[in-house]
């Protein structure tokens, strides 16, 4: 491992390996990425792999509508199959969200994305397996869908290392040292990298990173669980998601159908072992959607931990009180969606010392004033 | 070389060297890069022969590598069994 670099990124997800890309990219390759396991073993490799655009807060819009145009050139660009699949969004409407959810659309209409409120009879159009009689209605979004999470990694990964990166993996971060407040060096169990820059984009261990800085970020960890079924005919366009219960689940090109459930109970932890009580609750509400698919055999179970902030958007940019130090964390259950913007945002900030879209908004210091947030957490 | 180590996502011996080649020295990685031991088997068919191979490939023992985290359920069963009941 290399003693010295321009850049140190902690994390070796989605958010990691992109942005030691992107800088690479904007020639600044002299960069180590650091990761305590393999790539993808947390968060990114973890997810359901959705892409959505249909959010509620104009940054979070904007930064999912950006990545949507990245993905669609991202298998050419990285020289691998990213398994990308445009087959949309559709989120199941119940009565008592028709309202508000409208209003959302004419948010996203604003914006450029062509969202659409639409009838049950016209969900089931879309989805001919399921059940329209507990909704009153769904959002549809096209351009939403969903691609393989490790390919899009191992996409960045190579890429990266061909440009010179170094990515260190199985190597952990024990301290970061400052002189004045500024970063001079990260200390790893494998050695002392001096830098004067830092990303930190470690997921839900994000917290743990800048603690070693005495930065107080308010992220919280959840376990959110998730299921693969067998390999069936292709049944299933788009991803069907509810905010109201936190079901989500899509077909993969394989033929799997990959899906989670947020569980209102489940307190903060860093636990990410899989239960019974996951696969009852998910068993339960997918099948009153679909409920052919109560046929399909469950492969396995697995869970990851979603990175948690007060507002559900993502901490990015430098911190106040430690030169060097770049957040790209807290992304509350969707960084793998927004990742090819954030990262190229983050390259943009460290390289040029500015950003074609600004990201003001979503700095640490945001969190000393009032809060106010996405509503769209879904899972 | 052309022998399906996985049957389940037919995954070939040559692809699994290359990949070890390339830098994918777990199994929990082989897996991720390839989808071994991510079809309905769930790798009871192909862990103990990756194993094998990567032994071979990087001086280990068998014994000195790591096996894949094991996931529930530990065979297949339809959703609709654990539809049933109240939590």
């Amino acid at each position: 491992m290399k003693d010295k670099a321009d850049v140190v990124i902690i994390g070796g997800g989605a958010t990691g390996c992109g942005t030691a890309y992107n800088l690479a990219k904007k020639g600044v390759t002299d960069v180590v990425l650091l990761e305590r396991n393999y790539l993808c073993y947390g968060a990114t490799g973890r997810c359901g792999g959705g892409i959505r655009q249909q959010f509620t807060t104009e940054a979070n819009i904007k930064l999912a509508m950006e990545s949507v145009r990245l993905f669609e050139g991202l298998s050419q660009e990285l020289g691998i199959d990213i398994e990308y699949d445009q087959g949309g969004y559709l989120i199941i409407t119940y009565e008592d969200e028709v309202d508000q959810f409208r209003k959302n659309v004419e948010l996203q209409n604003k914006m450029g994305l062509k969202s659409k409120f639409i009838s049950p009879e016209e969900a089931r159009e879309i989805v001919p397996l399921l059940n329209i009689e507990p909704i009153a209605g769904a959002t549809f979004c096209q351009t939403d869908g969903h691609a393989n999470p490790f390919r899009v990694v191992q996409g960045y990964a190579r890429k990266a290392e061909e440009m010179g990166v170094e990515i260190s993996k199985f190597t952990e971060v024990m301290g970061i040292e400052t002189e004045d407040d500024q970063i001079t060096a990260v200390e790893t169990d494998r050695g002392t990298i001096r830098t004067d820059t830092v990303v930190n984009a470690a997921g839900a261990y994000s917290r743990n990173i800048a603690a070693m800085l005495g930065i107080d970020i308010p992220n919280k960890p959840y376990r959110h669980e998730i299921l693969v079924t067998e390999s069936v005919e292709h049944v299933l366009d788009p991803m069907i998601i509810s905010f109201k219960t936190g079901i989500y689940f899509s077909q993969q090109k394989c033929g799997a159908i990959i899906g989670g459930i947020g569980d209102p109970e489940e307190p903060s932890s860093y636990n990410i072992s899989g239960g019974l009580r996951f696969l009852k609750r998910m068993a339960r509400t997918m099948m009153e959607l679909v409920p052919a698919f109560g046929h399909l055999n469950v492969l396995r179970q697995w869970a990851g931990s979603y990175d948690v902030t007060p507002d559900a958007q993502p901490i990015l940019g430098w911190t106040d009180g430690v030169e060097g130090l770049c957040q790209a964390n807290g992304y509350s259950g969707h960084g793998f969606m927004i990742a090819p913007k954030v990262t190229e945002l983050i390259a943009e900030l460290i390289v040029d010392g500015k950003t074609s879209m600004p990201i003001d908004d979503l700095n640490l210091r945001r969190f000393e004033g009032e809060i106010t947030g996405e509503a769209y957490v879904v899972g | 070389m052309t022998e399906i180590v996985c049957r389940c996502e037919d995954i070939t011996k040559k692809e699994i060297l290359e990949a070890i080649d390339e830098g994918y020295q777990t199994l929990e990685e082989i897996k991720r890069v390839l989808r071994c031991g991510m079809g309905p088997c769930q790798g009871r068919t192909c862990t103990p022969l990756i194993a094998g191979l990567l032994a071979r490939k990087t001086g280990k023992s068998v014994a000195e590598i790591e096996i894949p985290t094991t996931r529930p359920p530990l065979q297949p069963l339809p959703l609709v069994i654990f539809a049933g009941d109240e939590e």
